[in-house]
């Protein structure tokens, strides 16, 4: 069946901000289904409000919507754009349910949308426990046994017969929010409430345990004729307990005979037609008893997923393309496989070659976190790598992670291994568990003991035994024979591990491989084993024999990407990355990207000419610029773009001589190197806080005594504020570097004066050598002191004049100036009592970059790239890449005003007794991601950038406010604002005595630390939690840092995050909140696209 | 770990470890892409004389159990893998692959860049291969390989076929009897046979056309297997007979082949054949894709559009492979467009691959129904006979023509007719 005629507008909701179990792997397959629609001649509109995807670029369709993922604003788009058809099938949880509430809210009848991929019904039926389970059992399936709770009363009543520990999951929640174990009657009830609460069903589901059972994924493909095809298995290697995104996860399945696949794969065909998901993808997962092959199906998402971004990156069958495709029409056999060009679509991939992905998790933002891997998804990003076999494939995803201690570690150090405590460890699923299970095979541990222990399948346990006897040989060797160097690295061994083991040094151990001629070879990912030509260079790694690097006439450009995702690196810098390969291809280089995030859109195969699926490492890129070397002319290597990974390459690469564009390793350094960057300041005669460096206690004291309290701590090269805290006198200061000398022990501690009440002002700017491109200049609306990747942003600046901005102009070409910066530079300002503080510059893309962009129209990254390949900016306004005339620090008085807001992932992480971790912002960032409010006004934009990150600030109702003695002045004329609104205002003992003597009549109720009164009265809390208040205004007591409990405003903000009601905890924020309900209630609030914007 | 080497008829030679038996052995290298199934794929009969190279390259995960076996032993002449299994996990193993091969002999090797060699035969075509863990002298080795018999020509089913015939009984009801003649039949032919409550009367290659009809057998079947179908008389002969007798037929594979030149098509050999349990193949009659297991390694020249006429009625291609146009199904029917016989290239019994193809047996049944309702119909009208001979040698000469511009690319000079 060929394209449907009827269709020529399409809408596609994309996924809104990253959060933990809905990342950038849905701007992946929304960019996808993007590019196929536009070159199917379709019209696109785009709803997505998350300005660091690549799908919200403009030239990604007609119309886009940089507006909050909402029934309310999806409606205002439709009833604007019209258009014939609904495509949320790829926009994860976040896409579905709002299309469903549009269903419900009957806007997709009045306006006669369709929605295609997924119909309501089938996405009922896929999503709704009890009609799944019917439908599993109709075709001869079993579902765990399971009950259907609307009640608490309900699931005691059920666990008589399920037994403990049972799992209790909500209904339509993503990553498993909510889901968990209950082993008693305690746990049910906490959890089962809470799953009541957060289901937008007010269901929850309590199953039976397959605790500990193999655990396998099938992503299936249908179209409209009814042809379908399993495009990849995939299988955990952990069991059945954890969730599937926090599991080492391993394509193809390994340990399933064919009969018991073809039942897998039987079942999952069947359940695909009988829910009815028409055209697109899906996910069906299994539980497989390892005693006698019972098999159980655990779930289905009828849309594009997490696994079918890594299905696609594992296999080279792009899911969401052909989703997009088979949603307007087309049936597989009429779309061809991109790799091979001569055969269809409608095929299964085959491969020659494993994958694995392991995930990346931050517990180290989260101290009071319970690092326990349940059902509840607690990671925050993956990194993938292939091998042509699992050691080689797991070690390379190892090392991806760009985490020492995920790699495993065979030197001196861990000699005394007790064998019987480490395998009582491993019995409890945990971030690193990995590299103790190789420690306990170390320690003379045995396959069966391991299995016991972990329910890890035997084959996989005897893999990792494989690994270490070949860590053995090595350590056992008299000298590295070419050989046991083959040997060693067919199955995945970094020349760093190995000069761990014989204590040599990383680069050693290379020449000495390099001399004995060991070097790998690049494969192919190409669908089908080899058995078509592939068309498309997706390389990745192996010591075997024979290499597909085809040799190249024209100039290669070799970017290195970000690596997995983490609090701190995202999305905004493959963004980046992406935007330097279209611009570069463009300008008649042939890109080659280098990466191993398989969420993201880097790793697309169509994003560059040429794709390396290979880990961020200095051994990995080196062999890679070597391979390339071979194959043709190289202008250089971009480091710049992809955060800190490739930057912590660049010198690495320079000394081996590898070209660096742009700017130079050195003038990195130089920005980095506190000393270097005080004679930069110094000269260009800008004052930075007073500071000092420091490796010990004393010599910190000294530092803060001189500098004066309070002082801004942090460990030296880091990204994302990691470490970083404001310490307010001695003891807190001991007990900081007694910590941060553990983090890091080979780069001192700095120590700077922070600057109290002041605006933080963040500037990206272009620097050719000879002029500067302000791209954006955004204030912060926090003050000072909270990562600027937490704080929410303004741009243009909303209160900065002129005179102010040219200062700023000025001290950023002072400072690009200074270091030699070529290309992309990043500078973060404090203004405070007129004078203006360089607080760090960074000349790199930053996280800004992709907000910029999108606020002020100007693609900064592209033309970074073509900067550093030696363009020059007057030559980029000419082309028209960057404005004619002006730039991003004086935009015209009637520009749009755009909010960056930073979305929090505090509700994933319990502490171990159960509770929520606090949720306050601090200088050290935990943000998972962003979205924009756009409009004309500051108040609009504001209220949108709310309603798209937690959802809309109440238009009325009750208002708890509770503040810190320091904020408590500032609170006065927006608090006082709102009560001449008609808010209800609610404050504990002393701010609502502040309160009254200006005049606001504000009830009093009781501290949760004082318990509920005699006649029942409430305490906050308690109201909280009965929804009792709409809107919660709460400042830290004392300051913060590392998230540790504080008080009653930790128990007011975890009950606040748990019931999902607005929380504010700072007094600009509460300002700002103020400007936007005035604005949502003096005027609705429209919807415009960012072509529009442009006009 | 004892070496091994690899050497192909063009002289390339690849170097790794021994695995499963020590020895020297000598096939056609040929790869199969299938990620599960290798203890079906090493007991297909149809990869007698084969050194299969897997590309899959963790082989033997699940080890062997006494279920999965498709005949009585392990055919391939050779094994090529990359990464085997050193323990086996599978609640339903019961000893390695490592140690079955040992056991019946097969000559393996491990370590090689499988891929490499993949895309060598991808490339250069299938050809002769010889393994030796006995010698490490490549040169010598070559000198053997190319002096070891060609594919092309070769008539096997007969070294692989039951000698003596055997009856696996319908499951539940029995509704027909079918003589299938076992060229290198698996096990889970009969099976899904019996599961449809058919006798199946397995008889060896040698039965003449009076021993199937000994059996009263409502239907024909042939099987899979290895050889050249050029190679093959008798069988044709048989079938021809059958055909003109009226008897429903339904091949699978080498069973396809021999229908095709029954029917007075030729057959050639494919560059490096179809191998795998992934294949896109459209059923023409419904315009459905289905995913199906492949193991050929010759096709049958029909011409993929428009309909020949044969003695035996109007012959169509029923079934196309997506990949490459390759026939993979034919259709007999009579002058009122009425099915009479079938036949697919591919694997509808599966064993390893995907269970979509299984109507074919269910085509079958219904085929043997309406026969059945015929033959008392036939009674009362007996102004009905099967057999017309028109135009034998046009149809089949212009059938050739069409397709020869198509298929010369591929088309192994060796091979074929």
């Amino acid at each position: 069946m060929p394209k449907r005629t009827d269709i020529e507008s399409v809408l596609v909701i994309g996924s809104g901000p990253i959060v933990i179990g809905l990342a950038c792997e849905f701007d992946y397959s929304g960019t996808q289904a993007c590019r196929v629609l536009m070159a199917e001649g379709l019209r696109v509109i785009l709803v997505n409000s998350n300005p660091a995807t690549i799908m919200t670029d403009p030239e990604f369709a007609h119309a886009t919507y940089v507006e909050p993922i909402t029934a309310e604003f999806v409606e205002k788009v439709i009833e604007k754009e019209r258009p014939d058809a609904l495509l949320a099938t790829l926009g994860g949880q976040t896409a579905l349910n709002t299309a469903m509430d549009l269903d419900r809210l009957g806007v997709l009848e009045k306006y006669g949308v369709e929605l295609i991929g997924a119909s309501i019904e089938a996405i009922n039926r896929g999503e709704n426990r009890e009609s799944f389970k019917k439908i599993v059992e109709e075709l001869g399936g079993e579902v765990a046994r399971s009950a259907v709770c609307h009640t608490l009363e309900d699931c005691f009543e059920a666990s008589k017969d399920l037994g403990w520990p049972m799992v209790v999951r909500p209904s339509f929640t993503m990553g498993g929010t909510g889901s968990g174990m209950a082993y008693d009657e305690d746990d049910l009830r906490r959890m089962a409430g809470a799953g009541l609460a957060a289901s937008p069903t007010t269901e929850v589901l309590l199953e039976e345990s397959i605790i500990g059972w193999k655990e396998y994924e099938l992503e299936v493909m249908r179209d409209t004729a009814d042809n379908v095809v399993i495009v990849c298995s995939i299988e955990n290697l952990d069991p059945m307990g954890v969730h599937t995104g926090d599991s080492i996860t391993v394509a193809p399945a390994m340990t399933l005979t064919d009969r018991e696949y073809q039942h897998l794969r039987d079942l999952s065909i069947g359940i695909i037609r009988s829910v009815g998901v028409d055209t697109g993808g899906c996910n069906i997962q299994f539980a497989v008893n390892p005693e006698d092959g019972r098999v159980v199906v655990i779930e289905m998402n009828p849309r594009v997923s997490r696994s079918s971004a890594l299905a696609s990156k594992a296999t080279g069958f792009p899911i969401a393309k052909i989703a997009a495709k088979v949603a307007i029409g087309y049936t597989l056999d009429e779309i061809p496989n991109d790799i091979t060009k001569e055969t269809p679509a409608s095929f299964e991939p085959t491969l020659d070659y494993v994958v694995v992905k392991v995930p990346r998790f931050a517990f180290e933002k989260f101290p009071a976190a319970d690092p326990t891997l349940t059902t509840h998804m607690k990671s925050v990003g993956e990194a993938m790598a292939i091998g042509r076999n699992f050691t080689e494939a797991l070690q390379k995803a190892l090392r991806s992670l760009e985490d020492k201690k995920a790699v495993f570690d065979w030197s001196h150090r861990h000699v005394d291994l007790d064998k019987d405590a480490i395998l009582e460890g491993i019995r409890t699923p945990h971030d690193g568990r990995l590299r103790e299970v190789m420690d306990a095979l170390r320690a003379g541990a045995t396959a069966e003991e391991v299995h016991d222990a972990t329910g890890i399948d035997p084959w996989f346990v005897d893999q990792l035994c494989l690994i270490n006897e070949i860590a053995q040989e090595v350590i056992a060797a008299e000298e590295l024979t070419p050989s046991l160097l083959r040997r060693a690295k067919r199955h995945g061994f970094s020349d760093a591990q190995i000069g761990r083991i014989r204590d040599m040094k990383e680069d050693v151990v290379r020449g000495v491989r390099h001399a004995l001629g060991v070097r790998p070879v690049y494969k192919t990912v190409d669908t089908c084993s080899a058995e078509f030509a592939a068309r498309t260079p997706y390389h990745y790694s192996s010591y075997d024999e024979e290499t597909e690097v085809a040799p190249r006439e024209k100039a290669a450009v070799i970017i290195l990407g970000s690596g997995p995702n983490r609090i701190g690196q995202g999305i905004e810098f493959d963004y980046s990355c992406v935007h330097a390969s279209l611009a570069l291809h463009e300008a008649g280089y042939e890109t080659v990207m280098v990466n191993c995030n398989p969420e993201t859109v880097s790793t697309d195969y169509d994003t560059s000419d040429r794709l390396y699926f290979e880990p961020l490492t200095l051994e990995d890129v080196l062999e890679i610029v070597h391979a390339e070397t071979k194959a043709g002319p190289i202008a250089g290597v971009i480091c710049q773009l992809g955060g800190q990974t490739p930057l912590g390459l660049a010198q690495g690469l320079e000394d081996a001589g590898v070209k660096i564009v742009g700017t130079s390793p050195s003038a990195i350094h130089l920005a980095e190197e506190r000393g270097a960057f005080g004679r930069v300041l110094a000269e260009a005669g800008l004052p930075a806080p007073k500071h000092g460096m420091a490796t010990s206690f004393p010599e910190a004291q000294q530092i803060a005594a001189t500098i004066g309290y309070p002082v801004l701590v942090r460990p030296s090269y880091v990204l994302g504020g990691r470490g970083m805290e404001i310490v307010y006198d001695d003891e807190s200061l001991r007990g900081y570097i007694q910590r941060a000398t553990e983090i890091s022990p080979e780069h001192p501690v700095l120590v700077d004066r922070f600057i109290d009440d002041a605006v933080e002002i963040d500037v990206d700017a272009l620097y050719d050598g000879t002029d500067l491109y302000l791209g954006g200049v955004m204030e912060h609306i926090e003050e000072a002191g909270i990562h600027s990747g937490d704080s929410s942003c303004a741009l243009p600046p909303i209160t900065l004049g002129k005179e102010e901005i040219g200062r700023i102009r000025e001290a950023t070409e002072a400072i690009a100036r200074g270091v030699g910066v070529v290309g992309l530079l990043n500078i973060q300002f404090a203004l405070g009592s007129d004078v203006l503080y360089v607080l760090e510059a960074n000349p790199r893309a930053s996280r800004t970059v992709p907000f910029v962009s999108k606020a002020t129209a100007r693609p900064l990254a592209k033309a970074a790239a073509r900067i550093m390949l030696g363009e020059k900016i007057a030559a980029l306004r000419a082309e028209g890449v960057l404005a004619a005339e002006g730039d991003g620090g004086d935009l015209p008085a009637d520009a749009p005003i755009a909010v960056k807001e930073a979305v929090m992932p505090f509700n994933r992480f319990k502490t171990i007794d159960g509770k929520t971790v606090d949720a306050v912002l601090g200088p050290e960032m935990r943000s998972t991601g962003e979205v924009m409010g756009f409009d004309a006004d500051f108040g609009k934009a504001f209220a949108k950038s709310q309603t798209a990150a937690y959802g809309p600030l109440p238009l009325s109702g009750r208002v708890f406010v509770s503040m810190a003695n320091r904020d408590k002045r500032s609170m006065i004329f927006p608090v006082k604002r709102l009560a001449d609104l008609g808010y209800e205002i609610l404050a504990t003992v002393g701010t609502a005595e502040v309160l009254r003597r200006n005049g606001v009549s504000a009830s009093v109720v009781r501290k949760h630390s004082e318990g509920d009164g005699e006649n029942g009265d409430k305490t906050i809390v308690g109201k909280i939690l009965d929804r009792e208040i709409d809107l919660v205004v709460n400042t830290p007591h004392g300051i913060t840092s590392g998230g540790s409990p504080r008080l009653d405003g930790y128990e007011i903000r975890t009950a606040a995050i748990l019931n999902n009601v607005p929380c504010i905890t700072t007094v600009q924020g509460l300002g700002a909140a103020v400007q936007g309900i005035e604005a949502m209630r003096a005027a609705e609030i429209g919807v415009r696209s960012l072509q529009d914007w442009a006009r | 770990m004892t070496e091994a080497i690899l050497v192909l008829e063009d002289g390339r030679v690849f170097r790794g470890e021994s695995y499963g038996a020590t020895g020297e052995t000598f096939g056609e290298a040929v790869f199969s892409t299938g990620m599960t199934g290798y203890q079906e794929t090493l007991t297909d009969p149809s990869y007698h004389r084969q050194v299969v190279v897997m590309t899959s390259p963790h082989i033997g995960n699940t080890g062997m159990n006494d279920e999965d076996v498709e005949s009585r032993r392990i055919w391939v002449s050779g094994y090529v893998v990359r990464d085997p299994a050193r323990v086996p996990s599978s609640w339903r193993s019961s000893r390695s692959l490592d140690d079955e091969l040992r056991e019946q002999g097969v000559v393996g090797i491990s370590g090689v860049d499988t891929r490499a060699l993949t895309r060598h035969l991808r490339e250069r075509g299938a050809m002769r291969v010889g393994i030796s863990s006995e010698s490490a002298d490549a040169e010598a080795l070559l000198a053997r390989v190319r002096g070891s018999a060609e594919m092309a020509g070769s008539e096997l089913a007969g070294e692989v076929s039951t000698q003596e015939a055997y009856v696996v009984p319908a499951i539940g009801e029995k509704r027909f009897t079918v003589a299938a003649v076992d060229l290198g039949i698996k096990s889970n032919t009969p099976r899904m046979m019996a599961e449809r409550g058919i006798e199946v009367h397995v008889l060896p290659a040698t039965s003449t056309l009076d021993e199937v009809l000994a059996v009263r057998p409502d239907g024909l079947f042939f099987s899979n297997g290895p050889g050249d179908p050029a190679a093959t008389t008798d069988q044709i002969e048989l079938l021809r007979g059958a055909l003109d007798a009226g008897l429903p037929y339904f091949g699978i594979c080498f069973g396809n082949q021999l229908f095709g030149r029954a029917l007075g098509f030729g057959t050639y050999k494919l560059k490096y054949g179809h191998r795998g349990i992934n294949q896109p193949v459209m059923d023409r009659t419904t315009g459905k894709v289905e995913i199906t297991a492949h193991n050929h390694g010759f096709a049958v020249d029909a011409p993929l559009e428009g309909a020949t006429e044969t003695p035996h009625g109007v012959v169509t291609v029923s079934h196309v492979c997506l990949n490459d146009d390759v026939v993979e199904g034919l259709e007999l029917r009579d002058d009122e467009g009425r099915l009479k016989s079938f036949s697919v290239q591919y694997h509808p019994e599966a064993a390893a691959g995907p269970h979509d193809a299984a109507y074919l047996f269910d085509r079958f049944t219904s085929l043997m129904s309406q026969r059945s309702e015929e033959v008392e119909k036939g009674r009362q009208d007996p102004s009905r006979d099967p057999v017309s001979g028109e135009a034998v040698s046009a149809t089949r000469s212009s059938g050739v023509e069409t397709h020869a511009g198509a298929r010369s690319s591929s088309t192994d000079e060796e091979g074929g007719n």
